[in-house]
């Protein structure tokens, strides 16, 4: 966090293109990856294993919505149910065919992938909120489907029970466990996208979103990057379908309603829009704030209220002081948590030599 | 990414800290899932104030066997991540039974309780063949299921019609899952009692019906009208129906659909006049147990809350926590020590019958391999003020049912 970044000299390619260029940042990054694989998860209880598990999830949905949204600056309201496409693939398979967790897992994402890409073909044509219009079609459209066409969803209840995923013969059904297959996820969607939005793919998309008629001029080629992003995104929401369907072991399409749409474009607003960090700041709040409002009004608001009383008052303090939050944070910092972190970090760089 | 990480690892050494020590004492702990906010939180504010109540009643007279009992109710705004998480932390806490509010929640958590063995029940949630205890040994629906309802509202209207050869029979219900969960069920009874039926779907959020009940009332005229709404749905439903002129005693409702809440949303009694709920607890304020609660209350000092008044969903706050805490009375009687865990409640729950308080609890009597109990239902119209008893606990059909259940569990 505090280092000096001067005396770095790069005399090779590899060096130049090193994910993280810094000595100090690779053993950060060591230092977080010994933290999470090996000190975390066997310090504390599972039921906070939980917590992060959930987090864990809405990470790897925040960051596809986020090369979508804040690198492509195309908006979907539609990855509820891209999720939902994934989770219903995955289940199918592993129900229909009985296929193994990780070939279900890709089958779901590309899926998700193909669906999102023809959801997002009106992008071409139109853009911002009519966009948006158009993206919320594909969730109703898709609801609607999953829960009328018995052959997906398995019945009139819709939803579809699936085995334990299995590692070497071992099922993974503790927080435990799960928490280890959810953060390698992690891992894998976090490095992914870092790569991804620095590639030759990834300035496309900066590209476009940032104007996207000069990007055509100069040589890109809008309809094939259009409809990758929108891809590439409904692979990261169909991957985090999938994750939760093997997370609780049922798909459900009722928990990829269109409120879980918009819950992801909160995440992603509140983290920063473009930016890997953001979506994971955006996750981590949007997950952990309710949880802590809880605890802390379970703590203290007996001090204020009869207890008959907390018990109404703090599930609706939770939603104002929620609502509450995240206005205060967009005020102070339009551009998001990610944003509000650089400032820090940029005003510690040359403390205590501020100018 | 490390600076991600140093977040979470700052968060989870907050929560760690923060975290309140193990139980260590012999209170028994229930998990109450619950939704005073978020799209069905009408039920939720009314409800969980009756099972707090109860359990406060209780733990006022001495508990249950010398146990206190704690009820730990965590609200997830009808969500599937936040009730993960409150399941997750009632374990923690060592609940012994989880109250699994929601139909999205039922299933998200069904596998999860069976494998950490903790029963969880579904009132009016879940799936209806959940009723089948050897394939869901530690699921509950504990009252009569969708399936159960449909029989029992087919019963009623067979009743009221006097014969439903050839009467046509309209169902009104929330396209979701839990809505068409019964249509099955229907069919059959149609084919085996002759009467024609036709299903009119609302879709969510189910705020706008007046083409379907135009259609059921002028085009297709429908002798009968079984319901089946949830939410702000209901009271639609019955605003509508009276628009058109269609008489409410020819409708009849399942049990999320007539509340005290939704008769004052469609415009008071007197436009509701005459509108039939199916019930699977007592209405009304005239059980002992009410009034022990209201004597509680008294004696404190405190007026009754407010909450008592909305009978519908108070009591039956009180009957779901009353059949729970009967199933840790079994469980109890068998280990007397207090060291009960999810199995020994759950093998007090096959064991639970013969629980009434006053009428207010329906004959519910589990088996191994009958976790809903019989399915019994009461009948009551809304007539004069108040909703009013047609009927007494009853069941229909069983062997219809029985198919369903059997037929659910062959498919597997």
């Amino acid at each position: 966090m505090i280092h000096r970044e001067c005396g770095v000299l790069k005399t090779t390619y590899e060096a130049d293109m090193a994910l993280y260029p810094l000595p100090i940042a690779r053993w950060a990054v060591g230092g977080f990856a010994v933290l999470f694989f090996l000190v975390l998860p066997f310090s504390v209880h599972e039921y906070y294993l939980s917590i992060v598990n959930l987090v864990s999830i809405s990470i790897v949905g925040a960051l596809g919505l986020n090369i979508l949204v804040g690198y492509t600056g195309q908006i979907s309201i539609g990855h509820g149910a891209f999720m939902s496409v994934g989770a219903y693939t995955a289940a199918n398979f592993a129900v229909r065919l009985g296929l193994p967790w990780p070939v279900n897992l890709l089958l779901g994402g590309l899926m998700a992938a193909l669906v999102g890409a023809v959801v997002g073909v009106p992008s071409l044509r139109i853009k911002g909120l009519y966009l948006a219009i158009a993206t919320l079609a594909g969730q109703l459209i898709i609801e609607w489907t999953i829960n009328h066409v018995t052959f997906i969803s398995g019945g009139v209840q819709a939803s579809i029970q699936v085995p334990r995923p299995e590692l070497f013969g071992v099922p993974i059904a503790s927080q435990r466990q799960m928490y280890f297959l959810l953060l390698a996820f992690v891992v894998v969607a976090l490095v992914g996208t870092m790569n991804l939005v620095r590639s030759r793919i990834g300035r496309a998309f900066i590209a476009i979103r940032d104007h996207d008629i000069a990007a055509e001029i100069i040589g890109i080629n809008i309809f094939r990057y259009k409809l990758l992003a929108f891809a590439i995104s409904s692979f990261y929401a169909g991957v985090t379908g999938v994750l939760y369907t093997y997370y609780l072991g049922i798909a459900n399409y009722e928990q990829f309603q269109i409120v879980t749409s918009i819950d992801y474009l909160a995440m992603i607003i509140i983290g920063g829009l473009g930016s890997v960090l953001g979506s994971i700041f955006g996750a981590i709040f949007v997950t952990l704030l309710p949880i802590l409002i809880r605890y802390a009004m379970e703590g203290f608001g007996g001090l204020v209220f009869s207890q008959g009383a907390v018990l109404n008052i703090i599930p609706n303090l939770r939603l104002i002081l929620f609502g509450g939050l995240i206005i205060f944070f967009l005020v102070v910092e339009p551009e998001g948590l990610n944003r509000l972190w650089r400032n820090i970090r940029n005003y510690f760089r040359l403390w205590p030599f501020a100018y | 990414m490390k600076r991600c990480l140093v977040v979470l690892m700052g968060l989870a050494l907050l929560v760690g800290v923060g975290a309140p020590p193990a139980m260590a004492s012999h209170e028994i702990v229930i998990g109450l899932l619950c939704d005073r906010t978020g799209a069905t939180q009408v039920v939720g504010v009314n409800l969980c104030p009756g099972s707090h109540d109860y359990v406060k009643l209780l733990n006022s007279k001495g508990g249950v066997e010398g146990h206190k009992i704690k009820l730990l109710e965590v609200d997830h705004e009808y969500k599937v991540p936040p009730a993960v998480e409150a399941y997750e932390r009632f374990k923690k806490e060592g609940a012994v039974t989880v109250v699994l509010y929601g139909t999205p929640i039922a299933y998200a958590l069904t596998q999860k309780v069976t494998e950490d063995r903790i029963p969880g029940i579904t009132p009016g949630f879940g799936r209806s063949d959940a009723t089948d205890g050897t394939r869901f040994p530690y699921i509950f629906p504990l009252m009569a299921t969708y399936w159960s309802q449909a029989t029992a509202a087919v019963k009623f209207a067979g009743d009221q019609l006097k014969g439903l050869k050839g009467k046509k029979i309209a169902y009104l219900f929330f396209d979701n899952p839990a809505g068409r969960e019964p249509i099955g069920v229907l069919e059959d009874l149609a084919a085996k009692e002759g009467f024609q039926l036709k299903t009119f779907a609302v879709p969510p959020p189910g705020v706008e019906m007046g083409a379907q009940v135009l259609d059921i009332a002028q085009r297709y005229r429908a002798d009968f009208v079984i319901a089946h709404l949830f939410g702000r749905s209901p009271s639609v439903s019955i605003k509508e129906l009276k628009r058109v002129g269609y008489p409410l005693r020819k409708v009849v409702s399942f049990v999320w659909g007539a509340a005290e809440a939704d008769i004052e949303a469609a415009g008071g009694w007197a436009v509701a006049e005459g509108y039939n709920a199916i019930q699977f607890a007592g209405v009304g304020q005239d059980f002992p147990v009410i009034r022990e609660i209201q004597e509680m209350y008294r004696k404190e000092g405190k007026a009754p809350p407010k909450e008592m008044a909305s009978t519908v969903y108070y009591n039956r706050g009180i009957v779901w926590v009353a059949l729970q805490i009967e199933a840790i009375r079994n469980a109890l009687k068998a280990k007397p020590d207090g060291m009960i865990t999810g199995a020994d409640v759950k093998a007090g729950y096959e064991k639970v019958k013969g629980v009434t308080l006053g009428g207010l609890v329906p004959p519910v009597e589990l088996t191994p391999n009958d976790h809903e109990g019989g399915g019994w239902v009461q009948v009551w119209q809304a007539k004069g003020g108040k909703f009013v008893k047609l009927t007494d606990w009853y069941k229909a059909y069983p062997e219809i049912v029985a198919k369903h259940i059997k037929a659910a569990g062959a498919k597997k």
